[in-house]
C-alpha cells in the first residue's frame, strides 16, 4: 500500500523533481491565488498567463532564457491594460480582453515560425511537470521566497484592498502602488510556475486551491495555509494519477485541484442545508452595490463587476460570488450614487 | 494648499480640526458644491444635511482626501487632506466590504488600527485594547466572532462604526453613520459620539436625520450648493429647510 503511494517518487528522480516543483508552485500560487480570488483578479491573472506567451515564444525562437521573455510579455501586458483603462473610457475588462487575445494570437504566430510548432505550443501552455530540471526548482524556490516576503510586508494594505478597498486609501496606503505590487506578485507566480504547469494550467493552480480555502477560512493567513496544503495534495495525487494511468502530469494536478474545490463546495453546501435550515438571512442591505467612496482607491479597475451579485442567495455561500466591491469607477462620476437608494430622504420630518 | 488658512483667523492651526476656505468640491475639476467654509475646533461636531445628491458625500470624501478639492483651501487636523491617516478617520456610507472571505466582525474592527500601524509596526497590547473597547462601545461583542457576511445591515454598520472608533482619530468623517441602525443602535452611536468629542475628537458627519443635528456646533444645509451654514438654530429654519427639501421640519 505504502509502496504504491511512495515508490513512484522514491524510484524516479523525475517524479521527485516534479513533486518538489509542484509543491513549490502550490505554495506560491496559494499566496498569490488568495489575493487573486479575494480581489477579483481572476480575469487579469488569466490574461497575464497568456500575455506571457509571445514573450516566451520570442525567447524560445531567439534562444534566450524563457523567463526573460515571460517577464517582458507580462510588462507589456500590464502596462498596456493600465494605459488603455486610464486613457479611454473602456472598462478594464475590455482592455484586458483585448490584450489577452492579442498577446495569445501574437504568441501563436511567433510559435508557428518555429520548427516544432505544436510541440512548443503544448509545452508552453501545459508545461512539462515531469521534465522539470533542478535549476528550475531553484528558481521556483527563489520566486516563492520573493512572493512570500512581499505578501508579508504588504499584508495590511493587501488585506484592505481585498476586504475593504476604500479603507486602504484612507489608512494612508498608496493604493496604486500596492495594486501594482499585487499584480507584480501575481506575475512572478505565473512566470515562475509556467515551466512546470504551463501558462494555461498555472491559472488553475492560482484559483482552485485558493477558492477552496476561501470557502472555509476566516482569515487571510489561514486561507493561504490551507490553499498551500490543498495545492500540495493536488500535486501529489495528480502525479500519482499521472504515473499509474499514464496521463499528462500538469493537467492531472490541476484536475485534482479543481475536483477538490468541487467536493469542498458540495460539502459546504450540504452542511449549510442541514445546519442552516432557517437560513443565514437575506443579504443585508449593505451588500447591494453602491459606494463610490473608493473612486480613487480602485481606479486601476482590475475588477469585475458584472452586476451578478444581486442574486447572492442566502445559503449560497461566499467565495464564488462575483466580487461586488472592486467595482470600477472612473472617478468622474457624480456623487449621486450613494444616496440614491435611500427610501426616506429625511427621517424625523413629517 | 494650506497657504490660505494661516492668515486671518488668529488661531493656530492645531486649534482647528477642520478648516475650509471657499472650498469647491466635485469630480474631475467640475464643482458639485462651491464655496464651502468650515471652521471646526477639536471636539466639535459638524453635521451636513441635505437630500440625495446634495453633495454631502462629495464634501466628506474631499475632507478625507479621497478626491481632490476643485478649488479653495482645506486643512484637516492641521495638514492637507489625506496627509495624516493615523489622525483622520473616514467611514464611507455603507462601506464596501468584500464577502468572499468570511472575515469576522472583530477582524474588521481590527483593520481600523492599520492606519496607525502602517506597513510593519507590530500590533501591541494597546492596539488590542482599543479594538476591544471599540467593540464593546458599539455593542458588537455578541457577534464579534461571526462572519460579517452573516450579520444584519445594522450589525454591520455597528461593526464599521467600531472600526472607525478603533482608529482613535482626531478627526472622524462619517457618511450617514446612523443609516440602518435601530433606535438602540442610534443611542449607542450617540453616546460614542459624545465620548469621542469629550476626548477632543472632531466629527463631521452627513445625515438625513435632523435630530442628529441638534447637538452640532455647525450645521451645513446642502442642496448642490450651500443653502445655509451656522449653528443649528440659525440654519434649521423653515425657510432654509423649504429651500433644501421643499418642505419644512416639525415644530
Amino acid at each position: 500500500m505504502t509502496d504504491f503511494l511512495f515508490s513512484p517518487f522514491i524510484d524516479n528522480d523525475f517524479m521527485t523533481r516534479a513533486l518538489s516543483a509542484g509543491v513549490l508552485v502550490a505554495m506560491c500560487c496559494a499566496i498569490v491565488g488568495s489575493f487573486v480570488v479575494l480581489r477579483g483578479l481572476a480575469f487579469v491573472a488569466d490574461a497575464l498567463a497568456h500575455g506571457v506567451l509571445p514573450g516566451i515564444a520570442t525567447a524560445v525562437l531567439l534562444g534566450w532564457p524563457v523567463v526573460i521573455g515571460a517577464a517582458a510579455g507580462t510588462v507589456v501586458m500590464m502596462s498596456g491594460v493600465s494605459v488603455i483603462t486610464r486613457r479611454s473610457r473602456l472598462s478594464s475588462d475590455t482592455a484586458i480582453g483585448l490584450f489577452f487575445a492579442g498577446m495569445l494570437a501574437l504568441g501563436v504566430m511567433i510559435t508557428s515560425r518555429t520548427r516544432s510548432f505544436t510541440g512548443d505550443l503544448t509545452r508552453i501552455l501545459f508545461g512539462e511537470l515531469l521534465g522539470v530540471r533542478m535549476n528550475e526548482v531553484v528558481w521556483q524556490s527563489i520566486a516563492l521566497v520573493f512572493v512570500a516576503v512581499v505578501a508579508w510586508v504588504c499584508r495590511r494594505p493587501f488585506l484592505l484592498l481585498c476586504i475593504q478597498p476604500e479603507l486602504a486609501a484612507t489608512s494612508g496606503f498608496r493604493v496604486r502602488l500596492f495594486e501594482t505590487l499585487m499584480l507584480m506578485v501575481v506575475a512572478v507566480a505565473i512566470i515562475s510556475s509556467f515551466q512546470s504547469v504551463g501558462t494555461l494550467l498555472v491559472f488553475g493552480m492560482l484559483l482552485a486551491p485558493a477558492s477552496t480555502a476561501a470557502l472555509v477560512s476566516r482569515r487571510l493567513g489561514a486561507m493561504m495555509g490551507l490553499a498551500a496544503i490543498i495545492g500540495s495534495l493536488a500535486t501529489y495525487v495528480g502525479l500519482l494519477l499521472s504515473y499509474y494511468a499514464g496521463l499528462a502530469a500538469g493537467a492531472s494536478v490541476v484536475a485534482v485541484a479543481v475536483a477538490i474545490f468541487l467536493l469542498t463546495f458540495a460539502a459546504v453546501e450540504i452542511r449549510a442545508a442541514i445546519t442552516n435550515r432557517h437560513g443565514v438571512g437575506v443579504p443585508p442591505a449593505s451588500m447591494q452595490r453602491h459606494d463610490h467612496a473608493h473612486d480613487h482607491a480602485s481606479d486601476h479597475g482590475h475588477d469585475k463587476d458584472h452586476g451578478h451579485d444581486k442574486d447572492h442567495g442566502p445559503d449560497k455561500d461566499h467565495g464564488h460570488d462575483k466580487d461586488h466591491v472592486h467595482d470600477k469607477d472612473h472617478g468622474h462620476d457624480k456623487d449621486h450614487g450613494p444616496d440614491k437608494d435611500h427610501g426616506l430622504p429625511i427621517e424625523g420630518v413629517s | 494648499m494650506n497657504d490660505g488658512l494661516r492668515r486671518g483667523t488668529g488661531t493656530t492651526e492645531s486649534v482647528t480640526a477642520i478648516e475650509a476656505r471657499d472650498l469647491d468640491v466635485g469630480y474631475a475639476g467640475r464643482a458639485v458644491v462651491r464655496g464651502v467654509n468650515i471652521e471646526l475646533p477639536p471636539g466639535g461636531l459638524l453635521c451636513l444635511i441635505g437630500t440625495n445628491g446634495s453633495g454631502k458625500s462629495t464634501l466628506l470624501k474631499t475632507l478625507a482626501g479621497l478626491i481632490e478639492p476643485v478649488g479653495g483651501s482645506l486643512s484637516i487636523a492641521g495638514g492637507p487632506p489625506g496627509g495624516q491617516p493615523a489622525r483622520v478617520g473616514y467611514l464611507a456610507q455603507r462601506p464596501a466590504s468584500s464577502y468572499t472571505l468570511p472575515i469576522c466582525a472583530a477582524d474588521v474592527v481590527a483593520m481600523g488600527r492599520f492606519a496607525s500601524l502602517g506597513l510593519l509596526r507590530r500590533v501591541r497590547h494597546s492596539d488590542r485594547v482599543l479594538c476591544a473597547e471599540s467593540i464593546e462601545r458599539m455593542g458588537v461583542t455578541p457577534f464579534a466572532d461571526r462572519p460579517l457576511l452573516e450579520l444584519s445591515g445594522g450589525q454591520q454598520q455597528r461593526t464599521h462604526l467600531a472600526q472607525a472608533l478603533a482608529r482613535r482619530a482626531d478627526v472622524l468623517l462619517l457618511d450617514e453613520p446612523t443609516a440602518g441602525l435601530d433606535p438602540n443602535g442610534r443611542d449607542t452611536f450617540a453616546q460614542a459620539i459624545r465620548d469621542e468629542r469629550l476626548r477632543g475628537c472632531a466629527i463631521a458627519m452627513a445625515t438625513h436625520d435632523l435630530a442628529d443635528a441638534e447637538d452640532a456646533d455647525v450645521v451645513i444645509l446642502m442642496a448642490g450648493r450651500i443653502v445655509a451654514s451656522g449653528s443649528p438654530t440659525d440654519v434649521l429654519t423653515d425657510d432654509n429647510l423649504r429651500a433644501s427639501f421643499g418642505f419644512t421640519g416639525p415644530h
